[in-house]
């Protein structure tokens, strides 16, 4: 079993059939081609590991939580091989002044040569007094530390756009890091908490190619963000055709079809997840029947709630009633695994009618 | 001569805390506790639909992640008296064990463990030695020399290296480490093991739960997890058998390596045994639940007083008005205007930032009471509330553990070694177990009430006009944790959560009672006090989560001194 195998190189946290597993993995996250993989690979293992300065301010660590979770690479691997976690409050053995002492001789010997990750909004009112750690506001510690790295992940919603203490009153004026760092290098990785992967992606590709990959104009990478979770999601079919949940546990909610009219937030909503899934199980909040959230946008806490109301400005095809031409015309836009999953259904569909469901019996290809 | 520490930032917690100890003649004489952010989330929940809530205050905590989602939507089915399906219940209770297996596991090796192993003094280990030792105390198969050699090049390869990442700075060669090389070279090998064991914990919480940290299948009524054995999209037999693999694989790690380091550091540090009760009033609510009316419980809760296990009384339900009338909170000494001690459902916070005064207020946490006396909560109330009421899986844990403890240290222990610094770690390590038993238990519980043809998941709920007050708990990973709301019209007009880290590090209160982190620190040794491990130690035993204990306001900050030690 590979967890246990120490591997070819002495690696001691996976072998190398599993490590370039995960690289190739990556690679194909990120769109890159194959041949890419073994630069990959050097990157990931250079002899001097890159240092990486992690700050916590307004935040509830969901996002180091998350990469706990990720499995390629897992955390060992990252923070012992991959890069050099010199400071990060959750995880270091030091604190009090040994721990502020780590922090100013890494940004001082690394001076524009570390990576510096933000988890959390960043509270402006008041001077910035919502926030203080080892007596310095966060907005102090952010003006030091990000103009001598050599780039800044903002890594969650609140780093990225300020997140939910940025909600309707925004009591603390709290904002991302875009909004206060100018002249380095950002990049955006939203999600409350993002995929694992999209950090991780982000970080192999910046190691590998000595710079950020592209990003829409939120500043958020394309290869985790560019299309439409609407767009992307294995129940694209049920929404096309008509076929919605209209409560929890209901039949329909049995079936698997669209979460639309309980609620759901996937169109509108830019992110990976249907595609990449979580925890390396398979799974996503729509996959156990509970609508999207929009937790990637800007100010999703306002615009997307309440959660269990329907995103107005969302037109169900033929009228609400759903059709089957529609639901072909818009599967071949889509590429990929979910376009040929979306074409099956639709073929499936082709001829039936097929009315929203309220409370039926039996599949709804049978309701004619 | 007295001397003061201050310690800030208090590292491998979540949150912001800053702790300041008076020491003298090389221990501490008082302690005082301070958090350092505030987010507002219960000013922001209020006008907001009360079924979105759960959404809301899951996001106090990334790292106590599912708790605030739970206690969440059990407030606002009390308030409007909603029974949920029992299958709901049990894909509740997989939560909840699920994510305190994960949640005790990251907890020991990753946010504690160092302070008690010395990672540079596995270097010098003998590799066979460290095998016999190991071998000593369980058959976990990762302890092998083949992997202790690994380990330690790999130790040696980070020193060599220049950079040690995150064990940079640490307290490696301190006094107060007195482990030999081989455990702490066994510990530092089972410190990277737990990495993959916690992360299987959560990929069985996915499963259920969509994704984690903040899994997305909770909703007011009941769960969205749409339970098909026919469908793909659904909770199905593939999915379901999956989660039992990956409870045993963790449930091996917890039996053979997790319980067996506690108990090794327990006996190993047994002069620890006698520092950090502080406060020996537990309150601990029953949770993992048995029936669709909230009425029955897997794990007992309820309250000892004065450390006492005979006065034990029981919380019965999820309506208990023992448990919602003698819960308040006071903000003498918290930076709120005013001195009251109310009920949550009567809280309204201004804050007051007087900057801080060793005899006034310091601190952003409030001060939670019950009948007028300060908790402690977390694992030990409710392993000592357990025994105390007879309850059948946790004496068999506790009376196992504690002969093994008294075997090592080869000294007789009982219950009472319980209550200090390394007894609470031991206790969650008995948690842990229980919980990964029960995990087992309740995922039987489910498949077999799946199987009779109960598909049901939720209950629609319907929001009167008119005013409606709730209150629902939890018992989290860090201990008792309770949400209070009041629904005005369908909306929420106020929302209050008392947090485990609440009770365990709020401040004094209006009696200069101190809290219960305050008062377990009192008496500690501390050999040096520019490097206090010590104070790491008794603090990082309660498992501080500051960005719950602070959830709520923080206006004003305050100037504070550079990190130092005075």
């Amino acid at each position: 079993m590979s967890r246990h195998d120490f591997g070819n190189e002495g690696n001691m946290r996976v072998d190398r059939r599993t490590f370039i597993k995960g690289c190739t993995m990556a690679a194909a996250a990120l769109g890159l081609s194959e041949t890419m993989v073994p630069k990959l690979v050097a990157a990931a293992t250079s002899a001097q590991r890159p240092p990486v300065v992690w700050l916590h301010f307004q935040e509830c660590t969901g996002c180091t939580e998350s990469l706990l979770r990720a499995s390629h690479p897992d955390i060992g691997r990252l923070i012992l091989d991959i890069i050099s976690l010199d400071y990060h409050e959750t995880v270091m053995a030091a604190a009090g002044h040994q721990a502020e002492q780590v922090l100013q001789e890494t940004i001082s010997k690394y001076d524009g040569k570390f990576i510096c990750v933000v988890e959390g909004g960043i509270p402006t009112k008041d001077g910035g007094i919502y926030c203080k750690i080892g007596g310095r506001t966060a907005v102090d510690i952010l003006a030091e530390v990000a103009p001598k790295a050599a780039a800044v992940i903002a890594i969650g919603t609140c780093a990225s756009f300020g997140g939910i203490q940025a909600a309707k009153p925004n009591p603390t004026g709290a904002v991302g890091v875009r909004d206060l760092v100018k002249n380095t290098p950002i990049i955006n990785i939203p999600g409350c908490p993002p995929n694992p992967i999209s950090f991780l992606g982000t970080v192999l590709h910046y190691l590998t190619f000595k710079r950020l990959p592209r990003t829409d104009q939120l500043g958020r990478p394309l290869f985790a963000y560019g299309r439409e979770i609407h767009d992307q999601c294995e129940r694209r079919a049920h929404f096309d055709e008509g076929r919605f949940v209209e409560q929890f546990g209901d039949e329909a909610h049995r079936q698997g079809f669209c979460l639309y009219k309980v609620g759901c937030k996937g169109p509108g909503t830019f992110s990976n997840c249907p595609a990449v899934r979580f925890n390396g199980v398979g799974a996503w909040p729509v996959g156990v029947g509970h609508g999207c959230i929009g937790c990637t946008e800007p100010e999703f806490w306002d615009t997307m709630t309440p959660f269990y109301e329907r995103l107005p400005g969302v037109t169900i095809p033929g009228g609400g009633k759903g059709i089957v031409t529609g639901a072909t015309s818009v599967g071949m836009k889509i590429l990929g695994v979910t376009a040929a999953a979306v074409g099956i259904h639709a073929a499936v569909g082709i001829g039936k009618r097929v009315v929203k469901c309220k409370k039926c019996n039996n599949t709804p290809d049978e309701q004619e | 001569m007295a001397q003061r520490i201050v310690v800030d930032p208090i590292t491998r917690i979540e949150g912001h805390l800053r702790i300041d100890a008076e020491i003298n003649n090389g221990f501490i004489n008082k302690a005082w506790s301070s958090g350092q952010m505030w987010r507002g989330i219960e000013v922001i929940l209020q006008g907001r639909d009360p079924r979105d809530a759960w959404l809301f205050t899951q996001r106090i905590c990334g790292v106590c992640t599912t708790v605030h989602a739970l206690a969440s939507v059990r407030c606002v089915e009390n308030a409007l008296g909603l029974e949920i399906p029992i299958n709901a219940q049990y894909i509740r209770n997989l939560v909840l064990s699920l994510h305190a297996l994960h949640d005790h596991i990251v907890h020991f090796y990753i946010l504690s463990a160092l302070d008690w192993v010395d990672v540079i003094s596995a270097l010098s280990a003998n590799i066979n030695k460290t095998v016999q030792l190991a071998e000593s105390l369980s058959n976990w198969p990762g302890n092998s020399a083949k992997r202790f050699k690994a380990v330690q090049e790999k130790v040696q390869s980070l020193v060599d290296s220049g950079q040690l990442g995150p064990f940079a700075n640490g307290y490696w060669g301190h006094p107060a480490m007195i482990l030999p090389p081989e455990a702490n070279l066994m510990a530092v090998s089972h410190y990277l093991e737990s990495l993959d064991y916690q992360r299987k914990a959560d990929m069985a919480l996915a499963i259920i739960a969509g994704k984690d940290p903040h899994l997305q299948n909770m909703s007011v009524g009941g769960v969205t997890t749409a339970i098909n054995m026919d469908n793909e999209n659904t909770l199905n037999m593939e999915r379901l058998y999956w989660i039992k693999q990956l409870i045993g694989e963790v449930r091996g790690f917890i039996q053979q390596v997790y319980l067996p380091d506690v108990i090794a550091i327990g006996a190993l540090y047994k002069d620890w045994l006698q520092y950090g009760a502080g406060v020996t009033n537990y309150l601990a609510v029953p949770d993992m639940v048995l029936d669709t009316k909230s009425d029955s419980f897997d794990l007992p809760g309820g309250t000892i007083m004065g450390g006492d296990l005979g006065t034990v009384k029981p919380f019965k339900s999820f309506k208990d008005p023992y448990f919602r009338d003698n819960v308040v909170e006071c903000i003498a000494r918290s930076w709120y205007d005013g001195d009251w001690t109310r009920s949550p459902y009567k809280e309204d916070t201004i804050p007051k930032y007087t900057d801080f005064q060793d005899n006034g207020k310091y601190s952003w946490i409030k001060a939670p009471r019950f009948q007028g006396q300060p908790m402690q909560v977390g694992p030990l109330a409710q392993v000592l509330i357990g025994y105390a009421q007879g309850h059948a899986l946790t004496k068999k844990y506790v009376d196992d553990v504690l002969a093994r403890i008294s075997s090592l240290a080869k000294v007789k222990v009982g219950p009472a070694v319980l209550q200090s610094t390394p007894g609470r770690h031991v206790a969650r390590a008995i948690r842990a177990a229980m919980l990964a038993d029960l995990s087992l238990k309740h995922w039987d519980l489910l498949v077999d009430n799946i199987g009779k043809g109960d598909l049901e998941i939720f209950n629609k709920p319907t929001f009167p006009k008119g005013e409606q007050l709730g209150f629902g708990f939890h018992e989290a990973p860090r201990g008792a944790l309770s949400h209070w709301i009041v629904i005005q019209d369908g909306v929420i007009k106020n929302y209050q959560c008392v947090v485990p880290s609440t009770w365990n590090a709020g401040p004094r209160d209006d009696k200069d009672k101190p809290g219960p982190y305050e008062a377990a620190l009192v008496g500690n040794p501390v050999a040096e006090p520019e490097k206090p491990l010590e104070v790491l130690r008794t603090v990082h035993s309660f498992d501080p989560c500051i960005a719950c204990a602070v959830h709520m306001l923080n206006p004003q900050g305050r100037e504070l001194v550079k990190v130092k030690a005075l």
